[in-house]
């Protein structure tokens, strides 16, 4: 029964979405930081890397909207770069972690013979802390922006991986699977259109949600300074070098940290509508 | 025996059995089953749930792979096909199932769900053809033309087993089973299935062996009857006779459940009492005699042979106390 409702709300999945004023306010916010980044050339004031020494440690307002560090570059301009970093690691660890997710959750919950290697494997990796494990990763893989992005896909791929599989294992079982088999349709088939048509929804929360832990995560690995080339700035870096200055320039943490937390929480609460607009059961009491 | 002896067998099973394997212990869903489907009849198989009947049904289609036995059907072993042979296989077998809401892929329009049949065996060569073909299948099963691009929530419980029906007529089958197809419908909506699955058979003259729980629709649809209880078979026989006269007791146990349309007609009630024992420990000897009101210790000891009864000697019974009963 669940599996025809959920079908029935795709059709109205968008007007939910809108009406819930927390989800739209946090897509506003999101598309409008997206925005930002996309056309950060245009937007951006200065170059991000310009230094003026004259102008060090301007306090916002003035010259510079946002202040000014302590090289006299344009705050304002440089979070408006970093999101570009930032977008891009989130935006892509999440379709790349889906990607292995789906591949191991969708093997994994078919073919019982797999369920116990890839199962395990999925444990091993989900037994390490997540930061961690992507510090390792970048480590050894180098620090570049794909780098990043393949350290926190592996990274949080067992999370995809481990939905994936659960919902595999049931739709398994489903007489419409059975009635798929009896037809001879082939196995590849069965998993792309039968299975993984219905995960799709559930896929699409947990991947916004990995989009939020991602880009947090990659700043934490740009302050502690085994993110992208440091050359090019991030939120991370941005924190990490205002750090010498918290008690006489606190606008050097506090821009790039708002810029996080804003991005983060409208991603988990649109995630959150999401998943609220999927699930028939909560999607009444809209 | 006089009973394996129909002209025109299509599916001979034989030994039949399947046992499942549990962390807990074994499952004996079906044991030593062994009947035969004339070509062109219908064949009921009756039981409680938790009979093996949806077991059996699932293994002549290879859907689940059984433990022991053959199934010849048309002089293939069902059982030692290969893969692309199976496949070939699927083209003739079908089966229709009884739940019409999960059967139905929710994310799939009705002409996906038909034409997916089509594209796997190759029938149509275009879109369009398949498309066609699509369209008559759904008139040809009481739905139209315009239902092609609709999702399986839109439409009502009937309409769906409809849906069903047309995907599994769409390989054009030579033998289908229908999985207590009817048995999630209202009762109008039942008779309604029931009629067009005649009028289907006799159109496109498909072997069927239905599966149910309910006897009255067993004896207004089927030419044969087969009692399943507990994986092993009780009794089977031409169904009008096997209706007349049950001779195995818990036959005559079920048909007196069966309620009758007529206020006057007054029978003997013969009422089974608890449920049917476990699959993980069934009894010994006779699956049946911890019910049987005339059981002896000797149905304790061992498994009953089938023995030929009934007054046009077309019953075949699994009690050792026949004839005495």
């Amino acid at each position: 029964m669940a599996a025809s409702v959920s079908a029935a709300m795709q059709v109205s999945l968008w007007q939910v979405l809108i009406q819930r004023r927390s989800v739209l306010i946090g897509l506003i916010i999101l598309a409008i930081i997206a925005l930002a980044a996309i056309f950060a050339p245009l937007i951006a004031p200065y170059e991000p890397n310009a230094m003026s020494i004259r102008d060090r440690l301007t306090p916002p307002g003035g010259q510079f909207l946002l202040g000014s560090d302590e090289f006299g570059r344009d705050v304002f301009s440089r979070a408006i770069y970093a999101g570009r970093v930032s977008l891009s690691v989130g935006l892509g660890t999440a379709v790349l972690a889906s990607l292995f997710g789906v591949l191991l959750g969708l093997l994994g919950g078919f073919f019982r013979r797999l369920d116990g290697p890839i199962s395990r494997l999925i444990d091993a990796m989900m037994a390490f802390p997540d930061i961690l494990l992507a510090i390792a990763l970048v480590a050894a893989l180098g620090g570049s922006l794909f780098n990043v992005i393949l350290a926190l896909s592996i990274v949080y791929a067992p999370r995809i991986a481990r939905v994936v599989r659960a919902s595999t294992l049931v739709i398994r079982e489903l007489p419409y699977v059975e009635a798929a088999k009896a037809l001879g349709v082939s196995t590849p088939n069965i998993l792309v259109h039968h299975i993984l048509r219905n995960i799709v929804s559930q896929l699409i929360v947990q991947a916004t949600f990995i989009f939020a832990y991602a880009m947090l995560a990659e700043a934490g690995l740009s302050f502690l300074g085994v993110g992208v080339d440091p050359s090019t700035p991030t939120w991370g870096t941005m924190i990490n070098a205002g750090r010498a200055f918290v008690g006489t320039a606190d606008w050097l943490i506090l821009v790039p940290g708002a810029a996080i937390v804003l991005c983060v929480l409208s991603l988990q609460i649109a995630g959150d509508g999401l998943r609220d607009a999927l699930d028939p059961r909560l999607a009444k009491e809209v | 025996m006089p009973l394996d002896a129909a002209a025109d067998t299509l599916m001979r099973i034989e030994g039949l059995s399947k046992t499942f394997r549990t962390a807990r212990g074994e499952v004996h869903a079906v044991r030593d089953v062994s009947f035969d489907i004339p070509r062109g009849s219908v064949v009921g198989l009756v039981g409680e749930s938790g009979s093996g009947k949806t077991t059996l049904g699932r293994c002549l289609l290879r859907l689940i792979e059984p433990t022991g036995g053959t199934i010849d059907f048309d002089g293939v072993d069902v059982t030692s096909l290969g893969h692309k042979a199976l496949k070939d296989l699927r083209k003739r077998v079908q089966i229709i199932f009884q739940d019409p809401v999960s059967s139905l892929n929710p994310r799939m329009k009705v002409r996906d769900i038909v034409g997916e049949a089509l594209k796997a065996h190759g029938i149509g060569r275009s879109r369009r053809e398949r498309r066609e073909i699509t369209v008559g299948l759904l008139e040809e099963v009481g739905l139209a033309a315009e239902h092609i691009e609709r999702y399986p929530h839109e439409f009502s419980g009937g309409q769906r087993q409809r849906i069903g029906i047309a995907r599994a007529l769409a390989v054009e089958p030579d033998f289908i089973v229908a999985d207590e197809c009817v048995s999630a419908l209202d009762v109008s909506v039942q008779a309604q299935i029931l009629n067009l699955l005649d009028d289907l058979r006799k159109k496109r003259s498909f072997t069927m062996l239905f599966i149910a729980h309910d006897l009255s629709v067993v004896e207004y649809i089927c030419d044969r009857v087969v009692v399943l209880y507990l994986g092993r078979v009780m009794e089977a026989g031409v169904a009008a006779d096997l209706y007349a006269d049950p001779c195995h007791p818990y036959s005559r146990a079920l048909l007196s459940a069966a309620p009758v349309a007529d206020p006057d007609h007054g029978r003997e009630r013969e009422v089974l009492r608890g449920d049917i024992p476990s699959p993980m420990a069934p009894p010994s000897g006779c699956v049946f005699r911890t019910r049987c009101r005339y059981a002896e210790p000797r149905c304790a000891e061992s498994v009953p042979a089938p023995q030929i009864a009934g007054a046009h000697h077309q019953q075949s019974v699994a009690c050792h106390r026949l004839g005495e009963i």
